[in-house]
């Protein structure tokens, strides 16, 4: 590759360098990268090295590294995701609305016209559509390239800087002052000074380079990696075998098979407890709160499980030999925790029912006495049932969650938890049958002769919980990434890159410094570098040239 | 305990005064003729009554968790009550650092119009939903608001900077978005002054309306200018609302809550109708005078700072606890709930923001105007995500 010699210290620097690696000369006809032609100040980003972004302009290869090393470009895509995002909080997410509707219905209902062309745009997936994902990754590229593009370069430039600097770099540094007599005992106490306050201080022929935190200078770039490896992590949840997302419901007192463990482990619910406040009498200090509040406020969701771990599992489940693993109890904000598994405590069923158990007796005896009586499981229930008389009872329609749509009865769910069901009772020894509809609460003779009735005489309920299971091994990917990131955004916004140069100029000395952001720290640093001795402070030559700019406009 | 619970209030109470009368004290230290930052009887006596004031609010915080049990950030009065009180911490850090005066002027009054805000949602101490029961609560709640106020800070300065720099001897585009701004602010402060005159009047007027194929009910704590659809008066008052709230409002309180907006844009106006016929001019125009001794580049210096510090714990607060917390409740780091998203948006902003001005050079004035812009994101996180966009955060 092409090197540019230094006219002044002939250090060979790579094509497309602003700033001398060693001495900080600008290379004349490079000045137009960062802008430093028409200014008095240079431009002391990456510290005028030589990016690839800058150099090369040919292939098509590097048009695409330029595009997204771009800062420009990564903050149009910051931005355009800014705008998408809080798109998708207009209305909510698909997963936020009822579970039991249908999407293209509702959005319409609740919100009409607006509602229709969210939900038609794909809005109501909005994150996790392909373009909102593809804006992600690109900012992920952009990341990428763009770091690679600075870093190399600028680490070697910081790495090559020589304390001997050339006067046009010193001089159009923002911070600059020069003295014309300074002593040599004056230099050399403010070199003691910048060593006191944790300096970093390197001479070269009685030039003095100081410099403190350039470790701050990496830490955009190890937030970078941390972000990159964030999204990683997000990505590899794709791959079925990093992130399992499984659920189920367990009704008290059962033992089922934890779905997406392979059939190696097993769950028994043994009590679902609910609390809620107001029943204690320390919740007495909430007493005006739940009074305002009118209904009941959920205290505690809990299941107390334990975890069976199948030792037979290469019989696919068939002939589980389970053996006790863990028992605890889950609540909200506290999984239980199993072989990478985890189970959150996510809803809950009460009062579904377990059985039910009903009695014949003549619909014209007023005493009700029992002909008979049979238990419905609800579980597992049974096509017909014979009672002590020899009536056969057969099911002719269940409905475990009954409703009556428009005169029909329905099932809103599978679940049992308003049981009703078609009766045909065959009386002993008769081929005919009555017709009895009975649930909870009604007992129903459709055609209003029938002899016999069936009353509910008892019932069990019990709790279901329901549980989602996960096992995530990306989560440790994401952490880390999570970690590097807060590591490096630390590091690049709690401690800056100081630098000051000492000069000797003649009997004199001049002073430039460079910070890499805080201007107001290094210059109370340089006060107290200058203190007692007869070198003058910096001039802030920023804010000359912007107080100057005003009066203009103004005028 | 009733007594812990007074005292507690009491010295919320004491707090604001404080605060209240350090600003004064604050504004005492524009008319000295030093030079901004120096030490001078006034700023010392503000800056000592501002720290009182914190150990006062300390300590109603302090009392406060230890009646309700759990630390007293769980409902939007005592988040943002929070929120105010580290905004006032935030202010202190950033004061010894920089001992910036004229920083005290405009960051007290913002964290009392945020307490006084806070103060008209209810005040009972309310019990944790299983949701909320971790240790989590206090280490991401108390992160999150750190970290905003001292963003908060950064707007501050930014408005200040405004003030002092935008050209006021002609109407542009500029002055308007710094008078909406200011207007902004004086919605705030209507919203607190209708609120409290009618809560001291016990306005009440009850209204059922049908929602969601049922009869509900609903307390109005101002006159109804918009009723829910269809309502019908049941209290005893003789009142009845010019219109009705549209329908595509969701939600059983929207019209109540449609109709405390249009009061408090109704006396925002009316407030900043009165400073202009007062003053004579934009209000901007006539803070700006006393704004002449201020070093702008300190101001800049401040809000950029400012942000330093506070975009990475918020960052830490607002979506890496909050992403651990999520895992550990709902069986997930990132849901995209609005709070949530609106997090992520609040990022990403002030990651552009510091892009914008570390690459491309957005000092003085352009970063300024993003400093606003953050602290619109960040308010419209704490008041409209709860209060309009529903999710799994709204406490209210």
């Amino acid at each position: 590759m092409k090197k540019i010699v230094c006219d002044s210290c002939g250090h060979q620097n790579p094509e497309g360098t602003v700033l001398c690696q060693q001495c900080g000369k600008p290379i004349d006809q490079n000045q137009y990268i960062d802008g430093n032609e028409n200014s008095k100040l240079i431009n002391m980003r990456y510290e005028g090295s030589a990016r690839r972004s800058k150099t090369h302009n040919k292939s098509i290869v590097d048009k695409t590294w330029n595009f997204f090393s771009s800062v420009k470009i990564g903050i149009w895509l910051i931005s355009i995701t800014i705008i998408a995002s809080a798109v998708g909080t207009i209305f909510p997410q698909e997963m936020y609305i009822p579970p039991n509707v249908s999407a293209s219905e509702h959005y319409r209902d609740q919100y009409g016209i607006l509602g229709q062309i969210y939900y038609q745009l794909g809005f109501h997936n909005l994150y996790s559509s392909w373009w909102y994902m593809i804006l992600i990754a690109l900012i992920g590229i952009s990341i990428t390239i763009a770091s690679i593009d600075r870093v190399v370069p600028l680490y070697k430039a910081l790495n090559m800087q020589k304390p001997k600097r050339h006067e046009s770099f010193l001089k159009r540094q923002r911070l600059f002052s020069s003295t014309e007599q300074v002593s040599e005992d004056d230099k050399q106490k403010a070199i003691t000074t910048l060593k006191s306050i944790r300096y970093k201080v390197t001479e070269e022929d009685g030039h003095v380079l100081a410099e403190k935190g350039r470790f701050s200078r990496w830490g955009p770039y190890i937030n970078h990696i941390g972000l990159i490896i964030f999204l990683l992590g997000c990505l590899f949840r794709f791959i079925p075998f990093m992130y399992i997302d499984e659920y189920v419901w367990v009704r008290e007192g059962e033992t089922v098979l934890i779905p997406g463990t392979e059939g190696l482990y097993y769950i028994e619910n043994k009590d679902f407890i609910l609390e809620t406040y107001g029943d204690s009498p320390e919740d007495e200090r909430f007493k005006e709160a739940l009074q305002k509040q009118g209904g009941m406020v959920a205290k505690n969701y809990q299941t107390d499980a334990v975890i069976y771990k199948n030792t037979n599992p290469s019989a696919l489940g068939l002939d589980p030999e389970l053996e006790k693993f863990k028992e605890d109890s889950i609540r909200v904000n506290h999984p239980i925790k199993f072989d990478d598994f985890a189970l959150y405590q996510s809803s809950y069923q009460q009062n579904e029912f377990e059985s039910m158990s009903f009695k014949l007796h003549r619909t014209d005896d007023p005493e009700e006495e029992s002909l008979g009586s049979f238990s419905v499981n609800l579980a597992n229930p049974e096509n017909e049932y014979i009672l002590d008389n020899g009536t056969r009872v057969v099911i002719d329609q269940y409905f475990p969650d009954y409703y009556l749509d428009d005169g029909e009865p329905r099932s809103k769910s599978k679940y049992p938890r308003n049981p009703a069901y078609v009766f045909l009772v065959y009386p002993p020894g008769q081929d005919d049958y009555e017709i009895s509809f009975a649930g909870i609460g009604r007992n129903v003779d459709p055609t209003g002769n029938n002899e016999f009735k069936l009353g509910l005489q008892d019932f069990e309920v019990r709790d279901v919980t329901g549980l989602s299971v996960r096992r995530d091994y990306t989560l440790p990917i994401i952490s880390l990434g999570g970690l590097i990131f807060m590591i490096g955004v630390v590091q690049g916004m709690y401690w800056q890159h100081r630098r000051i140069w000492l000069h000797p100029k003649n009997n004199g000395l001049w002073i430039a410094a460079h910070t890499n952001k805080n201007w107001f720290g290094i210059k109370r640093d340089i006060e107290k570098v200058i203190n007692d001795t007869n070198i003058k402070m910096v001039m802030d030559q920023e804010e000359d040239q912007n107080n100057y700019q005003p009066e203009e406009q103004t005028k | 305990m009733g007594d812990l619970v007074t005292l507690s209030s009491n010295s919320l109470y004491l707090a604001f005064i404080l605060y209240l009368l350090a600003t004064f004290f604050f504004a005492g230290t524009i008319r000295d003729k030093r030079s901004e930052g120096s030490k001078t009887f006034s700023s010392k006596i503000a800056i000592t009554l501002t720290i009182i004031g914190f150990a006062s609010q300390i300590f109603y915080f302090i009392t406060r968790w230890i009646v309700s049990g759990h630390a007293p950030v769980s409902n939007l009065f005592e988040y943002t009550t929070f929120f105010g009180m580290m905004l006032v911490f935030a202010f202190i850090i950033i004061y010894f650092i920089y001992r910036l005066n004229i920083l005290g002027l405009f960051a007290l009054p913002v964290a009392l119009l945020i307490i006084a805000y806070a103060s008209m949602f209810p005040t009972e101490i309310s019990p944790l939903v299983p949701s909320l029961k971790s240790h989590w609560l206090y280490i991401h709640v108390t992160t999150v608001s750190l970290g905003q106020a001292i963003l908060a800070v950064s707007f501050v300065a930014g408005l200040i900077y405004l003030i002092k720099e935008i050209d006021q001897s002609k109407k542009s585009k500029k002055t308007t978005w710094l008078e909406i701004i200011i207007y902004s602010i004086f919605t705030t402060l209507g919203f607190i002054i209708i609120s409290s005159t009618f809560n001291a009047m016990d306005y009440s007027v009850t209204f059922e309306f049908p929602y969601d194929d049922q009869v509900s009910t609903v307390d109005y704590h101002l006159p109804p200018i918009a009723g829910p659809s269809g309502a019908t008066l049941v209290s005893d008052n003789d009142v009845s609302p010019l219109f009705e709230a549209p329908g595509w409002m969701q939600g059983v309180n929207a019209a109540r809550k449609f109709n405390t907006i249009l009061w408090s844009v109704i006396a925002g106006l009316g407030l900043y109708v009165i400073a202009r016929v007062v003053l004579r001019k934009r209000v901007g125009a006539a803070i700006q005078p006393l704004l002449s001794k201020v070093n702008r580049d300190l101001l800049d210096e401040v809000s950029y700072r400012a942000v330093a510090i506070g975009f990475p714990i918020f960052t830490l607060g607002g979506l890496i606890f909050a992403m651990i917390w999520a895992q550990q409740a709902w069986d997930r780091f990132w849901g995209w709930d609005p709070k949530e998203v609106w997090a992520l948006i609040t990022f990403f902003f002030y990651a552009a923001f510091l892009h914008l001005r570390l690459s491309r050079g957005w000092h003085g004035e352009r970063s300024a105007w993003l400093a606003v812009g953050g602290f619109a994101i960040i308010m419209f996180n704490l008041i409209a995500v709860n209060l309009i966009i529903a999710g799994l955060h709204s406490y209210a």
